[in-house]
């Protein structure tokens, strides 16, 4: 084995937590699957333990990315939520839709400590629509128990003073956290706000996943740096992650990108996730997730996250299969999950799956040769299982089209302990290509992620243009470094513009992304 | 009948599908109407016909950029402030307010308009559907004169605007938007209930909450759809191409849709500026405005918008007739395809249909 730095990818995903050990070359040296546990932490804690079983030199290990859904569970399942005192800035504005007014009930009551729209926020062009009263916030302050605030001023991605002024006084004269919603979101200010109530709220469970991941190095004696995975496929530092862990949603999906493009060498492809129930399919664009432009909920409230754009379609291993009428099948919806070991018919089971039909289909994953002399494989199933696995890859492949926008110029990768389900060929991509670990993909992807860094304004259109981007560049630079990423190493990554309509002056709507590796 | 806060997502589904690709993001709007009869109760609709002849009507319609919209949005005082604005003028207050639009956003925020000021929801708009410019109006065409504009702004500026004409009050209120931070709220043609007579088009607020409804609980929604519009259905296909530009403060664009199952090997292209405005099948027009074409997701039947657009999506492109008022000739000067740079002679969708028989 090389002498060198190690580093451990962990990602939580909904059925499996998965776990690998890259070594300096970036070579896979240990992998683990574990099931997923209601807490989470235990099964990050076997997972762990698995790969460490692999590696002698534990000391070599010098960081440890985690991908969790701690914070997703938190905001559906409503537990662990901390209170939030909701604050927007800019009264008299925007006073015919109060904050969390599109929230549900349930939600809503864990999580709102009360709602104040106040003076402040500024127009497009930067302009104060009123000053900021900090009686008025200090007399709603006062009048509320909560654990942290949130802060929603209106146009405050283009004109962040307020924000920041209001986020002093409520940490100096309160002691509580702040969320800004200028360092949350973009443009649209209640799906702006949402996300950064959300913020405020998982404070808490952002605490719990640093201490449970801390603890957990500490206790099998790992210097590691700790870092988190957030959900356009970059890491944040620890530190970062507590004052933004609304970013790690939606991580999973990102990670399983990330790591597809890391483990086949393709920086423009299409990526399809084969899990037990479901398969996801995203795009590669230069190596990254290709965002959503839709707006994205999370547990029933909407919000303005870049996202992957993913395309979920109900097809996994563990997908039913149901003989219908003399000729048909049905696939699905419903899976066998994690009981597929029992019920398949591969192993010795009752239940018609995805599987079978594959297994049948000559698709068997290459550790698995064993499967097709297991269960009953006779003349009565092996009509159906030909027609589903049919009707499969016509599912397949529509969604495949539905992602491609049109180039069939670009492979297909497909990863996910179910990617020997897919076919050796589809119509709208190059080729398939069924990269070595493909089943720990998300946590490759974890363990080779950059920090990054962005910004979202709206900027002149005239001859100050150019400048003004120059310095959000520096900007998203900038966030890149505070979020862990080595400052040689940092570059734009995504620049975009999108001219605005309808104002005195011209104006442009301007997204950077910077992102770069992690500092030694 | 009233509108309550069980009727907002059907009246906003229904609005979309008015939109005809255009008219604005219906959720905030929904969002403010259900806030503002949970403050002030539910909005009493009433047809032009229970209104005393003096009773004053004012037609409200939030103008200026979506984006800017969807990030400040309207204070609560704004429709108040107009209204009593437009009683210093007339003398007696306000009866009702009537949507401009009832295509997209500005058909669904007046039920909000109207809670804040305790009146009646009036069953009629000035359009049918959506238009991009303030003057493609119902008063418009009906003669009536563009001689007062009335507009309030989110901190409480109120702006009163007395143009000689209707190319004026568009060029007025443009500026008055753009120094309110491109955003207000505007109240033009203020009118009697006897002048509205003819010059608005009655019953749009009921047949929107007829269309939202339609596809309720419905296996079939596109059908329910196609059935409740009295639509013709040009194509069900792929979206294969989307081309945008945004020119002068438009959003210009083509989409291209090819044909899928019955309708395969047919394509259908959509010219697009704000709102879906002509389409085309092998150069001939299939419909045009001041016709309604909207593209609808062929499984649920929901309304796409043209910003919405993008390749894959299956769809389905509904085209169905326009109030007569939009095909009379002043109509369709005001409204036709010439009016948005089309050199075409505008041919109503049933002759289109009857043209061409297709499968």
């Amino acid at each position: 084995m090389a002498e060198g730095a190690l580093r451990i990818g962990i990602d939580v995903g909904g059925t499996n937590t998965d776990a690998v050990v890259l070594d300096a070359s970036d070579r896979v040296i240990a992998k683990a699957k574990r099931p997923t546990t209601p807490d989470v932490t235990a099964g990050l804690r076997a997972a762990l333990d698995a790969v460490l079983a692999e590696v002698a030199a534990w000391e070599r290990i010098t960081r440890v990315m985690l991908g969790t859904t701690h914070a997703t569970n938190a905001i559906l399942e409503r537990r662990n939520l901390g209170r939030v005192a909701v604050l927007r800035l800019g009264a008299p504005a925007t006073t015919s839709v109060p904050p969390l007014s599109d929230w549900p009930d349930d939600l809503r009551k864990a999580v709102s400590a009360g709602e104040a729209i106040v003076p402040g926020g500024h127009y497009v062009d930067g302009r104060e629509i009123s000053p900021l009263d900090l009686g008025a916030i200090r007399r709603f302050m006062d009048g509320v128990r909560a654990d942290a605030v949130a802060v929603t001023g209106v146009f405050s991605p283009a004109s962040a003073d307020q924000e920041r002024v209001v986020e002093e006084l409520v940490g100096n004269e309160y002691g509580l956290p702040v969320s800004v919603s200028h360092e949350i979101g973009s443009l649209g200010l209640l799906e702006r706000e949402n996300a950064t109530v959300l913020n405020a709220a998982l404070y808490g469970v952002a605490a719990h996943v640093t201490d449970a991941l801390v603890t957990a190095l500490a206790e099998r004696g790992l210097g590691a740096q700790p870092y988190l995975a957030q959900n356009d496929g970059t890491l944040m530092t620890v530190a970062h992650a507590a004052r933004l862990p609304v970013s790690t949603i939606g991580s999973g999906p990102a990670n399983s990108l990330r790591g597809a493009a890391f483990l086949s060498g393709a920086r423009d492809a299409i990526v399809a996730d084969v899990g037990g129930t479901s398969t996801d399919l995203g795009v590669l664009v230069g190596g990254f997730p290709r965002e959503s432009a839709a707006a994205v909920e999370i547990g029933g409230v909407l919000t303005n996250f870049r996202m992957p754009d993913i395309l979920a379609i109900a097809l996994g291993g563990g997908t039913v299969l149901r003989a219908a009428g003399a000729m048909g099948v049905r696939v699905g919806p419903d899976s066998v999950g994690y009981r597929i070991a029992e019920e398949a018919l591969v192993f010795g089971g009752s239940t018609m799956t995805l599987t079978d039909a594959a297994v049948a289909g000559d698709r068997v994953p290459a550790d698995a040769a064993g499967w097709r002399g297991k269960g009953d494989m006779s003349e009565t199933f092996r009509d159906t299982l030909q027609r589903a696995l049919a009707v499969a890859d016509a599912m397949v492949i529509d969604a495949v089209d539905r992602m491609a926008l049109g180039r069939a110029d670009r492979p297909l990768v497909a990863v996910g302990g179910g990617a020997f389900l897919l076919p050796a060929e589809i119509p709208g991509v190059s080729r398939v290509i069924r990269p070595e670990h493909a089943e720990v993909a998300n946590a490759v992807g974890a363990a080779i992620a950059l920090a990054s860094g962005r910004v979202d304004t709206i900027l002149p259109a005239g001859e100050s243009r150019s400048k003004a981007i120059e310095r959000a560049k520096e900007e998203a630079a900038a966030r890149a470094v505070a979020a862990g990423a080595d400052p040689a190493g940092v570059e734009i990554v995504d620049l975009l513009e999108v001219p605005l309509s309808y104002l005195s002056e011209p104006a442009v709507r301007v997204h950077v992304k910077a992102a770069g590796p992690l500092s030694r | 009948m009233s509108i309550d806060i069980s009727d907002i997502p059907a009246l906003a589904r229904g609005c979309a599908v008015l939109g005809t690709g255009g008219g604005g993001d219906v959720r905030t709007g929904s969002l403010a109407a259900i806030r503002a009869i949970q403050t002030y109760g539910p909005v009493p609709l009433v047809e032009l016909a229970e209104l005393p002849g003096d009773a004053l009507v004012v037609p409200l319609s939030g103008i200026g950029a979506p984006t800017v919209s969807h990030e400040m949005i309207h204070s609560e005082d704004e429709a108040k402030r107009i209204a009593e604005e437009i009683e210093r003028i007339f003398g007696r207050p306000p009866a009702a307010v009537m949507s401009s639009e009832i295509g997209g956003s500005n058909g669904v925020a007046p039920v909000a308009w109207a809670a804040q000021l305790g009146l009646p929801l009036l069953d009629a708009d000035a359009m049918g559907r959506a238009f991009p410019e303030v003057q493609m109006v119902s008063m418009y065409v009906a003669g009536l004169p563009a001689d007062l504009v009335v507009m309030s702004d989110v901190v409480g500026n109120i702006v009163t605007i007395r143009p000689i004409d209707g190319l004026w009050s568009e060029r007025l209120a443009r500026a008055v938007c753009v120094a309110a931070g491109s955003t207000a709220l505007m109240a033009d043609y203020v009118l009697t209930a006897a002048q509205a007579r003819g010059a608005v088009i009655e019953g749009t607020v009921t047949r929107a909450l007829a269309i939202g409804r339609a596809t309720e609980g419905t296996a079939e929604p596109l059908r329910a759809l196609e059935e409740r519009l009295g639509a013709a259905r040009l194509i069900t296909g792929k979206l294969t191409d989307v081309e945008r530009r945004t020119t002068g403060g438009f959003v210009r664009g083509t989409a291209t849709i090819d044909g899928t199952g019955d309708d395969r090997g047919r394509t259908l292209t959509l010219e697009l500026q704000n709102e879906n405005l002509v389409a085309l099948e092998n150069g001939r027009p299939r419909a045009m405005v001041p016709d309604l074409i909207t593209v609808v997701d062929t499984e649920t039947a929901a309304a796409v918008q043209t910003e919405g657009l993008r390749y894959g999506q299956r769809v389905t492109v509904l085209a169905w007739p326009c109030d007569p008022l939009w095909r009379t000739p002043k109509g369709l000067e005001t409204a036709g395809p010439r009016a948005f740079g089309y050199d075409l002679e505008y041919v109503p969708i049933e002759e289109l249909v009857k043209g061409e028989p297709r499968g």
